[in-house]
Protein backbone atom coordinates (compact mmCIF):
# COMPACT_ATOMS: atom_id res chain seq x y z
CA UNK A 1 0.00 0.00 0.00
CA UNK A 2 1.26 3.42 -0.79
CA UNK A 3 1.95 6.03 1.85
CA UNK A 4 -1.10 8.04 0.84
CA UNK A 5 -3.36 5.02 1.26
CA UNK A 6 -1.88 4.39 4.69
CA UNK A 7 -2.59 8.00 5.61
CA UNK A 8 -6.21 7.40 4.75
CA UNK A 9 -6.44 4.96 7.62
CA UNK A 10 -4.69 7.19 10.14
CA UNK A 11 -7.92 8.57 11.55
CA UNK A 12 -9.18 5.08 12.33
CA UNK A 13 -5.92 4.16 14.05
CA UNK A 14 -6.12 7.25 16.23
CA UNK A 15 -9.67 6.21 17.06
CA UNK A 16 -8.42 2.76 18.15
CA UNK A 17 -5.63 4.22 20.28
CA UNK A 18 -7.91 6.78 21.96
CA UNK A 19 -10.44 4.02 22.65
CA UNK A 20 -7.73 1.96 24.31
CA UNK A 21 -6.47 4.93 26.37
CA UNK A 22 -9.97 5.79 27.56
CA UNK A 23 -10.78 2.19 28.40
CA UNK A 24 -7.51 1.85 30.31
CA UNK A 25 -8.44 4.85 32.44
CA UNK A 26 -11.89 3.41 33.14
CA UNK A 27 -10.83 -0.08 34.11
CA UNK A 28 -7.55 0.44 35.89
CA UNK A 29 -7.73 3.74 37.74
CA UNK A 30 -9.29 3.67 41.18
CA UNK A 31 -10.22 7.32 41.48
CA UNK A 32 -13.84 7.82 40.42
CA UNK A 33 -13.30 11.18 38.76
CA UNK A 34 -10.42 9.75 36.72
CA UNK A 35 -12.75 7.01 35.56
CA UNK A 36 -15.27 9.61 34.41
CA UNK A 37 -12.58 11.53 32.54
CA UNK A 38 -11.53 8.29 30.85
CA UNK A 39 -15.15 7.69 29.88
CA UNK A 40 -15.34 11.10 28.23
CA UNK A 41 -12.14 10.35 26.26
CA UNK A 42 -13.74 7.07 25.15
CA UNK A 43 -16.86 8.91 23.98
CA UNK A 44 -14.82 11.48 22.05
CA UNK A 45 -12.96 8.69 20.28
CA UNK A 46 -16.28 7.24 19.05
CA UNK A 47 -17.34 10.70 17.82
CA UNK A 48 -14.07 10.95 15.90
CA UNK A 49 -14.76 7.68 14.11
CA UNK A 50 -18.24 8.71 13.03
CA UNK A 51 -17.17 12.11 11.76
CA UNK A 52 -14.24 10.52 9.92
CA UNK A 53 -16.71 8.40 8.00
CA UNK A 54 -18.64 11.39 6.77
CA UNK A 55 -15.91 13.18 4.88
CA UNK A 56 -16.07 13.15 1.09
CA UNK A 57 -13.02 14.00 -1.01
CA UNK A 58 -13.25 17.60 -2.17
CA UNK A 59 -16.51 18.18 -0.33
CA UNK A 60 -17.58 21.09 1.79
CA UNK A 61 -19.76 21.41 4.84
CA UNK A 62 -23.35 20.41 3.99
CA UNK A 63 -24.73 23.93 3.70
CA UNK A 64 -26.44 24.55 0.39
CA UNK A 65 -25.39 27.86 -1.07
CA UNK A 66 -27.32 29.46 -3.88
CA UNK A 67 -25.54 29.84 -7.17
CA UNK A 68 -22.92 27.13 -6.78
CA UNK A 69 -23.08 24.58 -9.59
CA UNK A 70 -22.86 20.85 -8.82
CA UNK A 71 -21.53 21.04 -5.31
CA UNK A 72 -20.00 18.08 -3.52
CA UNK A 73 -21.16 17.88 0.07
CA UNK A 74 -19.90 15.85 2.97
CA UNK A 75 -22.42 13.48 4.44
CA UNK A 76 -24.70 15.25 6.92
CA UNK A 77 -26.12 12.14 8.58
CA UNK A 78 -23.29 11.17 10.99
CA UNK A 79 -23.07 14.82 12.04
CA UNK A 80 -26.67 14.73 13.22
CA UNK A 81 -26.07 11.55 15.19
CA UNK A 82 -22.96 12.96 16.84
CA UNK A 83 -24.71 16.24 17.74
CA UNK A 84 -27.20 14.23 19.75
CA UNK A 85 -24.44 12.07 21.21
CA UNK A 86 -22.39 15.03 22.46
CA UNK A 87 -25.29 16.49 24.42
CA UNK A 88 -26.26 13.10 25.82
CA UNK A 89 -22.62 12.62 26.84
CA UNK A 90 -22.52 15.82 28.83
CA UNK A 91 -25.82 14.92 30.51
CA UNK A 92 -24.55 11.54 31.69
CA UNK A 93 -21.26 13.11 32.77
CA UNK A 94 -23.02 15.64 35.00
CA UNK A 95 -25.19 12.91 36.52
CA UNK A 96 -22.10 10.79 37.20
CA UNK A 97 -20.32 13.72 38.83
CA UNK A 98 -23.33 14.41 41.06
CA UNK A 99 -23.18 10.79 42.23
CA UNK A 100 -19.43 11.08 42.89
CA UNK A 101 -20.04 14.16 45.05
CA UNK A 102 -22.64 12.28 47.10
CA UNK A 103 -20.35 9.26 47.44
CA UNK A 104 -17.65 11.54 48.78
CA UNK A 105 -20.06 12.94 51.33
CA UNK A 106 -21.22 9.49 52.46
CA UNK A 107 -17.95 7.57 52.48
CA UNK A 108 -15.38 10.33 52.84
CA UNK A 109 -13.28 9.14 49.93
CA UNK A 110 -13.54 8.66 46.19
CA UNK A 111 -10.99 5.91 45.75
CA UNK A 112 -12.77 2.78 44.67
CA UNK A 113 -10.82 0.26 46.77
CA UNK A 114 -11.38 2.28 49.95
CA UNK A 115 -15.09 2.50 49.23
CA UNK A 116 -15.31 -1.25 48.69
CA UNK A 117 -13.39 -1.84 51.92
CA UNK A 118 -15.69 0.43 53.86
CA UNK A 119 -18.77 -1.46 52.72
CA UNK B 1 -0.26 43.86 -9.10
CA UNK B 2 -2.10 44.88 -5.97
CA UNK B 3 -3.08 41.22 -5.49
CA UNK B 4 0.55 40.20 -5.54
CA UNK B 5 1.44 42.88 -3.03
CA UNK B 6 -1.40 41.79 -0.75
CA UNK B 7 -0.29 38.17 -1.05
CA UNK B 8 3.29 38.95 -0.17
CA UNK B 9 2.21 41.10 2.77
CA UNK B 10 -0.07 38.31 4.05
CA UNK B 11 2.76 35.82 3.73
CA UNK B 12 5.09 38.04 5.74
CA UNK B 13 2.49 38.67 8.45
CA UNK B 14 1.41 35.03 8.76
CA UNK B 15 4.99 33.76 8.87
CA UNK B 16 6.05 36.26 11.51
CA UNK B 17 2.93 35.38 13.50
CA UNK B 18 3.98 31.74 13.32
CA UNK B 19 7.49 32.67 14.45
CA UNK B 20 6.04 34.43 17.48
CA UNK B 21 3.92 31.38 18.33
CA UNK B 22 7.06 29.25 18.12
CA UNK B 23 8.98 31.62 20.39
CA UNK B 24 6.08 31.58 22.85
CA UNK B 25 6.02 27.81 22.83
CA UNK B 26 9.76 27.46 23.37
CA UNK B 27 9.58 30.04 26.15
CA UNK B 28 6.74 28.18 27.81
CA UNK B 29 8.89 25.07 28.01
CA UNK B 30 12.32 26.46 28.77
CA UNK B 31 11.77 29.34 31.15
CA UNK B 32 12.37 28.37 34.76
CA UNK B 33 9.54 29.92 36.68
CA UNK B 34 5.74 30.07 36.53
CA UNK B 35 5.62 33.84 36.26
CA UNK B 36 8.18 33.96 33.45
CA UNK B 37 6.23 31.27 31.60
CA UNK B 38 3.13 33.47 31.74
CA UNK B 39 5.15 36.15 29.95
CA UNK B 40 5.92 33.67 27.19
CA UNK B 41 2.25 32.66 26.90
CA UNK B 42 1.13 36.27 26.70
CA UNK B 43 3.40 36.69 23.68
CA UNK B 44 1.17 34.24 21.81
CA UNK B 45 -1.93 36.04 23.09
CA UNK B 46 -1.13 39.47 21.75
CA UNK B 47 1.58 39.61 19.10
CA UNK B 48 0.75 36.40 17.28
CA UNK B 49 -3.00 37.14 17.37
CA UNK B 50 -2.53 40.58 15.83
CA UNK B 51 -0.17 39.42 13.08
CA UNK B 52 -2.02 36.27 12.07
CA UNK B 53 -5.43 37.87 12.06
CA UNK B 54 -4.32 40.92 10.05
CA UNK B 55 -2.69 38.53 7.57
CA UNK B 56 -5.96 36.62 7.15
CA UNK B 57 -8.03 39.83 6.94
CA UNK B 58 -5.83 41.03 4.09
CA UNK B 59 -6.54 37.77 2.31
CA UNK B 60 -10.27 37.96 2.89
CA UNK B 61 -10.64 41.37 1.31
CA UNK B 62 -13.45 43.73 2.04
CA UNK B 63 -16.26 41.29 2.82
CA UNK B 64 -18.42 40.37 5.80
CA UNK B 65 -15.91 37.66 6.71
CA UNK B 66 -13.21 40.24 7.47
CA UNK B 67 -15.58 42.10 9.83
CA UNK B 68 -16.20 38.85 11.68
CA UNK B 69 -12.46 38.19 11.81
CA UNK B 70 -11.90 41.65 13.21
CA UNK B 71 -14.49 41.01 15.91
CA UNK B 72 -12.84 37.70 16.84
CA UNK B 73 -9.46 39.45 17.00
CA UNK B 74 -10.88 42.08 19.36
CA UNK B 75 -12.40 39.36 21.53
CA UNK B 76 -9.10 37.45 21.75
CA UNK B 77 -7.12 40.60 22.48
CA UNK B 78 -9.55 41.43 25.27
CA UNK B 79 -9.81 38.04 26.94
CA UNK B 80 -6.24 36.75 26.54
CA UNK B 81 -4.51 39.26 28.83
CA UNK B 82 -7.43 39.01 31.27
CA UNK B 83 -6.87 35.28 31.54
CA UNK B 84 -3.15 35.87 32.07
CA UNK B 85 -3.93 38.39 34.81
CA UNK B 86 -6.35 35.97 36.48
CA UNK B 87 -3.74 33.19 36.37
CA UNK B 88 -1.00 35.34 37.88
CA UNK B 89 -3.34 36.71 40.53
CA UNK B 90 -4.55 33.24 41.51
CA UNK B 91 -0.96 32.02 41.76
CA UNK B 92 0.05 34.96 43.92
CA UNK B 93 -2.98 34.57 46.18
CA UNK B 94 -2.33 30.87 46.66
CA UNK B 95 1.20 31.52 47.84
CA UNK B 96 3.46 30.93 44.85
CA UNK B 97 6.08 33.60 45.27
CA UNK B 98 7.98 35.07 42.30
CA UNK B 99 11.33 33.42 42.45
CA UNK B 100 14.17 35.86 41.94
CA UNK B 101 17.23 33.84 42.80
CA UNK B 102 17.77 30.83 40.57
CA UNK B 103 20.27 32.16 38.04
CA UNK B 104 22.10 34.29 40.56
CA UNK B 105 22.62 31.35 42.89
CA UNK B 106 24.36 29.34 40.21
CA UNK B 107 26.80 32.15 39.43
CA UNK B 108 27.51 32.55 43.14
CA UNK B 109 28.45 28.86 43.32
CA UNK B 110 30.77 29.16 40.32
CA UNK B 111 32.37 32.45 41.42
CA UNK B 112 34.98 31.21 43.93
CA UNK B 113 36.44 28.69 41.45
CA UNK C 1 -2.08 20.02 2.43
CA UNK C 2 -4.66 20.31 5.08
CA UNK C 3 -4.30 16.60 5.77
CA UNK C 4 -0.80 17.15 7.14
CA UNK C 5 -2.31 19.60 9.61
CA UNK C 6 -4.97 17.02 10.45
CA UNK C 7 -2.29 14.38 11.04
CA UNK C 8 -0.45 16.71 13.37
CA UNK C 9 -3.64 17.43 15.29
CA UNK C 10 -4.49 13.75 15.63
CA UNK C 11 -1.03 12.98 17.01
CA UNK C 12 -1.46 15.84 19.48
CA UNK C 13 -4.79 14.30 20.50
CA UNK C 14 -3.15 10.99 21.35
CA UNK C 15 -0.37 12.71 23.30
CA UNK C 16 -2.92 14.75 25.27
CA UNK C 17 -5.00 11.66 26.05
CA UNK C 18 -1.97 9.78 27.38
CA UNK C 19 -1.02 12.84 29.47
CA UNK C 20 -4.53 12.97 30.91
CA UNK C 21 -4.39 9.37 32.03
CA UNK C 22 -0.94 9.75 33.56
CA UNK C 23 -1.61 13.00 35.42
CA UNK C 24 -1.95 12.46 39.15
CA UNK C 25 -3.20 15.92 39.96
CA UNK C 26 -6.87 15.89 38.97
CA UNK C 27 -6.95 19.62 38.33
CA UNK C 28 -4.27 19.18 35.65
CA UNK C 29 -6.26 16.30 34.19
CA UNK C 30 -9.41 18.43 33.91
CA UNK C 31 -7.61 21.31 32.17
CA UNK C 32 -5.99 18.83 29.79
CA UNK C 33 -9.46 17.41 29.08
CA UNK C 34 -10.65 20.84 27.98
CA UNK C 35 -7.60 21.13 25.68
CA UNK C 36 -8.49 17.67 24.34
CA UNK C 37 -12.04 18.81 23.57
CA UNK C 38 -10.75 21.90 21.77
CA UNK C 39 -8.38 19.84 19.63
CA UNK C 40 -11.24 17.49 18.85
CA UNK C 41 -13.40 20.46 17.81
CA UNK C 42 -10.70 21.71 15.41
CA UNK C 43 -10.44 18.20 14.00
CA UNK C 44 -14.18 18.07 13.42
CA UNK C 45 -13.97 21.36 11.57
CA UNK C 46 -11.25 20.04 9.27
CA UNK C 47 -13.47 17.04 8.52
CA UNK C 48 -16.24 19.42 7.30
CA UNK C 49 -18.52 19.00 10.31
CA UNK C 50 -19.13 22.64 11.22
CA UNK C 51 -22.19 22.15 13.46
CA UNK C 52 -20.52 19.36 15.40
CA UNK C 53 -17.34 21.43 15.87
CA UNK C 54 -19.37 24.31 17.29
CA UNK C 55 -21.23 21.99 19.66
CA UNK C 56 -18.08 20.22 20.82
CA UNK C 57 -16.32 23.53 21.47
CA UNK C 58 -19.25 25.06 23.33
CA UNK C 59 -20.32 21.99 25.29
CA UNK C 60 -17.13 19.99 25.57
CA UNK C 61 -14.49 22.62 26.11
CA UNK C 62 -16.80 25.02 27.92
CA UNK C 63 -19.53 23.52 30.05
CA UNK C 64 -17.92 20.15 30.78
CA UNK C 65 -14.80 21.83 32.19
CA UNK C 66 -16.91 24.04 34.46
CA UNK C 67 -18.91 21.08 35.78
CA UNK C 68 -15.72 19.07 36.36
CA UNK C 69 -14.14 21.97 38.26
CA UNK C 70 -17.27 22.37 40.39
CA UNK C 71 -17.17 18.66 41.24
CA UNK C 72 -13.43 18.87 41.97
CA UNK C 73 -14.00 21.74 44.38
CA UNK C 74 -16.40 19.51 46.30
CA UNK C 75 -14.21 16.40 46.35
CA UNK C 76 -10.47 16.23 46.60
CA UNK C 77 -8.12 17.05 43.77
CA UNK C 78 -5.30 14.63 44.28
CA UNK C 79 -5.40 11.10 43.06
CA UNK C 80 -3.78 8.42 45.15
CA UNK C 81 -1.25 6.31 43.22
CA UNK C 82 -2.54 2.82 42.58
CA UNK C 83 -0.66 -0.33 43.29
CA UNK C 84 -2.03 -3.25 41.37
CA UNK C 85 -3.85 -4.27 38.26
CA UNK C 86 -2.01 -1.97 35.90
CA UNK C 87 -0.19 -4.55 33.80
CA UNK C 88 -3.24 -6.71 33.21
CA UNK C 89 -5.27 -3.69 32.13
CA UNK C 90 -2.46 -2.55 29.83
CA UNK C 91 -2.32 -5.95 28.14
CA UNK C 92 -6.08 -6.08 27.68
CA UNK C 93 -6.37 -2.62 26.13
CA UNK C 94 -3.35 -3.22 23.87
CA UNK C 95 -4.97 -6.38 22.54
CA UNK C 96 -8.21 -4.45 22.01
CA UNK C 97 -6.41 -1.67 20.15
CA UNK C 98 -4.56 -4.14 17.93
CA UNK C 99 -7.77 -6.00 17.08
CA UNK C 100 -9.52 -2.75 16.16
CA UNK C 101 -6.55 -1.58 14.07
CA UNK C 102 -6.57 -4.91 12.27
CA UNK C 103 -10.26 -4.52 11.54
CA UNK C 104 -9.93 -0.97 10.23
CA UNK C 105 -8.11 -2.20 7.14
CA UNK C 106 -11.49 -3.21 5.78
CA UNK C 107 -12.89 0.28 6.23
CA UNK C 108 -13.28 2.57 3.24
CA UNK C 109 -10.56 5.12 2.74
CA UNK C 110 -10.97 8.58 4.18
CA UNK C 111 -12.94 10.66 1.70
CA UNK C 112 -13.99 7.87 -0.61
CA UNK C 113 -17.20 8.99 -2.35
CA UNK C 114 -18.24 5.40 -3.07
CA UNK C 115 -18.33 4.34 0.55
CA UNK C 116 -21.59 2.67 1.60
CA UNK C 117 -22.36 5.42 4.12
CA UNK C 118 -22.77 7.96 1.31
CA UNK C 119 -25.15 5.88 -0.74
CA UNK C 120 -28.58 5.31 0.66
CA UNK C 121 -30.25 8.01 2.71
CA UNK C 122 -27.78 10.91 2.63
CA UNK C 123 -28.16 11.87 -1.07
CA UNK C 124 -31.94 11.77 -0.57
CA UNK C 125 -31.65 14.22 2.34
CA UNK C 126 -29.36 16.50 0.35
CA UNK C 127 -31.80 16.48 -2.56
CA UNK C 128 -35.04 16.89 -0.67
CA UNK C 129 -34.03 19.68 1.72
CA UNK C 130 -34.40 22.51 -0.83
CA UNK C 131 -37.68 20.98 -1.95
CA UNK C 132 -39.30 20.45 1.44
CA UNK C 133 -37.72 23.12 3.54
CA UNK C 134 -35.89 25.60 1.36
CA UNK C 135 -33.15 26.68 3.69
CA UNK C 136 -29.41 26.10 3.45
CA UNK C 137 -28.30 24.14 6.49
CA UNK C 138 -28.99 20.48 5.78
CA UNK C 139 -27.83 19.33 9.21
CA UNK C 140 -30.48 21.44 10.95
CA UNK C 141 -33.10 20.17 8.51
CA UNK C 142 -32.26 16.55 9.28
CA UNK C 143 -31.92 17.18 13.02
CA UNK C 144 -35.21 19.02 13.47
CA UNK C 145 -37.47 17.63 10.82
CA UNK C 146 -36.38 14.46 9.08
CA UNK C 147 -35.08 12.93 12.34
CA UNK C 148 -37.06 15.12 14.70
CA UNK C 149 -38.15 12.21 16.86
CA UNK C 150 -34.55 11.50 17.90
CA UNK C 151 -34.09 15.13 18.88
CA UNK C 152 -37.23 14.93 20.99
CA UNK C 153 -35.66 11.99 22.80
CA UNK C 154 -32.48 13.99 23.29
CA UNK C 155 -34.34 16.92 24.86
CA UNK C 156 -35.96 14.48 27.23
CA UNK C 157 -32.55 13.00 28.10
CA UNK C 158 -31.26 16.47 28.98
CA UNK C 159 -34.39 17.08 31.01
CA UNK C 160 -33.96 13.75 32.83
CA UNK C 161 -30.31 14.51 33.60
CA UNK C 162 -31.26 17.89 35.04
CA UNK C 163 -33.96 16.34 37.22
CA UNK C 164 -31.57 13.59 38.28
CA UNK C 165 -28.85 16.01 39.34
CA UNK C 166 -31.37 18.13 41.19
CA UNK C 167 -32.65 15.06 43.03
CA UNK C 168 -29.20 13.81 43.90
CA UNK C 169 -27.79 17.12 45.05
CA UNK C 170 -31.02 18.37 46.56
CA UNK C 171 -33.13 21.34 45.63
CA UNK C 172 -32.86 24.05 48.26
CA UNK C 173 -36.15 25.68 49.27
CA UNK C 174 -36.55 29.43 48.75
CA UNK C 175 -35.95 30.20 52.44
CA UNK C 176 -32.43 28.79 52.35
CA UNK C 177 -31.55 30.89 49.33
CA UNK C 178 -31.84 34.04 51.48
CA UNK C 179 -29.11 32.78 53.78
CA UNK C 180 -26.73 32.16 50.89
CA UNK C 181 -26.92 35.78 49.76
CA UNK C 182 -25.35 37.04 53.00
CA UNK C 183 -22.08 35.33 52.20
CA UNK C 184 -19.76 37.35 50.03
CA UNK C 185 -18.52 35.31 47.15
CA UNK C 186 -17.31 35.71 43.64
CA UNK C 187 -14.50 37.82 42.34
CA UNK C 188 -15.86 41.18 43.43
CA UNK C 189 -12.52 42.48 44.63
CA UNK C 190 -10.71 41.69 41.41
CA UNK C 191 -11.25 44.68 39.20
CA UNK C 192 -9.91 43.53 35.87
CA UNK C 193 -11.96 40.33 35.40
CA UNK C 194 -15.04 42.19 36.54
CA UNK C 195 -14.65 45.00 34.02
CA UNK C 196 -13.80 42.70 31.14
CA UNK C 197 -16.57 40.29 32.12
CA UNK C 198 -19.15 43.05 32.22
CA UNK C 199 -18.05 44.17 28.78
CA UNK C 200 -18.26 40.69 27.34
CA UNK C 201 -21.37 39.13 28.86
CA UNK C 202 -23.91 41.09 26.74
CA UNK C 203 -22.04 40.12 23.60
CA UNK C 204 -21.86 36.45 24.63
CA UNK C 205 -25.61 36.33 25.22
CA UNK C 206 -26.21 38.22 21.97
CA UNK C 207 -24.05 35.77 20.08
CA UNK C 208 -25.95 32.92 21.69
CA UNK C 209 -29.23 34.37 20.47
CA UNK C 210 -27.71 34.90 17.01
CA UNK C 211 -26.65 31.25 16.88
CA UNK C 212 -30.14 30.18 17.94
CA UNK C 213 -31.98 31.96 15.19
CA UNK C 214 -29.31 31.58 12.54
CA UNK C 215 -29.25 27.81 12.82
CA UNK C 216 -31.07 27.37 9.55
CA UNK C 217 -28.61 29.39 7.48
CA UNK C 218 -25.29 28.38 8.89
CA UNK C 219 -23.85 26.26 11.66
CA UNK C 220 -25.88 26.78 14.77
CA UNK C 221 -29.14 25.71 16.30
CA UNK C 222 -30.66 25.10 19.68
CA UNK C 223 -27.97 23.09 21.45
CA UNK C 224 -25.08 25.42 20.71
CA UNK C 225 -27.17 28.47 21.58
CA UNK C 226 -28.30 26.98 24.88
CA UNK C 227 -24.71 26.15 25.82
CA UNK C 228 -23.49 29.65 24.86
CA UNK C 229 -26.13 31.49 26.87
CA UNK C 230 -25.54 29.18 29.82
CA UNK C 231 -21.82 29.98 29.57
CA UNK C 232 -22.57 33.70 29.67
CA UNK C 233 -24.64 33.35 32.83
CA UNK C 234 -22.00 31.07 34.40
CA UNK C 235 -19.39 33.78 33.73
CA UNK C 236 -21.66 36.24 35.50
CA UNK C 237 -21.99 33.82 38.42
CA UNK C 238 -18.21 33.47 38.64
CA UNK C 239 -17.68 37.21 38.66
CA UNK C 240 -20.44 38.48 40.90
CA UNK C 241 -21.05 35.49 43.10
CA UNK C 242 -23.61 32.75 42.89
CA UNK C 243 -26.27 34.63 44.86
CA UNK C 244 -26.26 37.50 42.38
CA UNK C 245 -26.59 35.08 39.51
CA UNK C 246 -29.51 33.43 41.27
CA UNK C 247 -31.11 36.83 41.62
CA UNK C 248 -30.58 37.56 37.94
CA UNK C 249 -31.97 34.21 36.73
CA UNK C 250 -33.80 32.57 39.64
CA UNK C 251 -34.22 28.85 40.09
CA UNK C 252 -37.90 28.91 39.26
CA UNK C 253 -37.15 30.53 35.90
CA UNK C 254 -34.54 27.86 35.20
CA UNK C 255 -36.92 25.04 36.02
CA UNK C 256 -39.58 26.74 33.93
CA UNK C 257 -37.17 26.94 31.01
CA UNK C 258 -36.29 23.26 31.21
CA UNK C 259 -39.86 22.08 31.54
CA UNK C 260 -41.14 24.64 29.07
CA UNK C 261 -38.60 23.68 26.44
CA UNK C 262 -39.43 19.98 26.58
CA UNK C 263 -43.17 20.74 26.70
CA UNK C 264 -42.92 23.11 23.74
CA UNK C 265 -41.26 20.47 21.63
CA UNK C 266 -43.78 17.80 22.54
CA UNK C 267 -46.76 20.08 22.11
CA UNK C 268 -45.68 21.09 18.59
CA UNK C 269 -45.82 17.39 17.73
CA UNK C 270 -49.26 17.01 19.29
CA UNK C 271 -50.55 20.15 17.51
CA UNK C 272 -49.36 18.65 14.22
CA UNK C 273 -51.38 15.55 15.02
CA UNK C 274 -54.43 17.61 15.92
CA UNK C 275 -54.19 19.49 12.63
CA UNK C 276 -54.33 16.29 10.63
CA UNK C 277 -50.76 15.23 10.00
CA UNK C 278 -48.55 12.68 11.71
CA UNK C 279 -46.68 13.35 14.96
CA UNK C 280 -43.98 15.97 14.30
CA UNK C 281 -44.99 16.42 10.67
CA UNK C 282 -44.68 20.20 10.43
CA UNK C 283 -46.03 20.69 6.94
CA UNK C 284 -49.60 20.84 8.21
CA UNK C 285 -48.87 23.80 10.52
CA UNK C 286 -49.49 26.42 7.85
CA UNK C 287 -51.20 26.70 4.51
CA UNK C 288 -47.92 26.52 2.60
CA UNK C 289 -46.06 23.27 3.55
CA UNK C 290 -42.60 24.85 3.19
CA UNK C 291 -43.50 27.73 5.50
CA UNK C 292 -45.11 25.19 7.85
CA UNK C 293 -41.85 23.26 8.04
CA UNK C 294 -39.85 26.42 8.71
CA UNK C 295 -42.28 27.55 11.41
CA UNK C 296 -42.21 24.17 13.09
CA UNK C 297 -38.41 24.07 13.04
CA UNK C 298 -38.17 27.60 14.47
CA UNK C 299 -40.43 26.72 17.39
CA UNK C 300 -38.78 23.46 18.27
CA UNK C 301 -35.28 24.95 18.05
CA UNK C 302 -36.44 27.57 20.55
CA UNK C 303 -37.70 24.75 22.76
CA UNK C 304 -34.40 22.90 22.50
CA UNK C 305 -32.38 26.04 23.28
CA UNK C 306 -34.49 26.84 26.33
CA UNK C 307 -34.27 23.29 27.64
CA UNK C 308 -30.49 22.99 27.21
CA UNK C 309 -29.79 26.43 28.72
CA UNK C 310 -32.03 25.81 31.72
CA UNK C 311 -30.67 22.33 32.31
CA UNK C 312 -27.00 23.36 32.18
CA UNK C 313 -27.58 26.31 34.48
CA UNK C 314 -29.59 24.22 36.97
CA UNK C 315 -26.80 21.65 37.07
CA UNK C 316 -24.20 24.38 37.62
CA UNK C 317 -26.18 25.96 40.46
CA UNK C 318 -26.79 22.55 42.04
CA UNK C 319 -23.02 21.96 42.18
CA UNK C 320 -22.09 25.50 43.15
CA UNK C 321 -24.55 25.81 46.01
CA UNK C 322 -23.30 22.74 47.77
CA UNK C 323 -21.04 23.20 50.75
CA UNK C 324 -17.95 21.07 50.89
CA UNK C 325 -18.11 18.29 53.47
CA UNK C 326 -14.62 17.33 54.55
Amino acid sequence: MTFLELLGYFNYWVFAILLAVGLYAVISKTNLIKKLIGLSIFQSAVFLMYITMDKVEGGTAPIIQAGVENPVFSNPLPQVLILTAIVVGVSTLSLGLAMVVRIKECYGTIEENEILDAD
Amino acid sequence: MIDLALDILSWILLTSGGVFVLIGGIGGLRLPNFYTRIHAASLTDTMATLLIFIGIILQAGFTLASLKLFAIMLFLLLTGPTATYALANAALLSGLKPDTGTAKDKTKENAPE
Amino acid sequence: MIYIFALFLLTLLVITAIAIVRAEDLFVAVILTSIFSLLMAINFFILDAADVALTEAAVGAGVTTVIFLCALALTGDQEKPQKQGQKVALVIVSILALVIIYSTFDNPQLGDPDAPVHQHVAPWYLEKTPEYMDFPNVVTAILSSFRGYDTLGEVFVVFAACIGVLFILGVSPPRKAMQVSVKKSGLRHHLIPQVVGRLLIPFIVLFGLYTQFHGEYGPGGGFQAGALIATGVILYALLEGEAEALRAVPRRVLLGMVVGGALLYGSVGVVCMLMGGAFLDYSVLAADPVWGQQLGILIIEAGVGMAVCGALLSIFHAFAARERVS
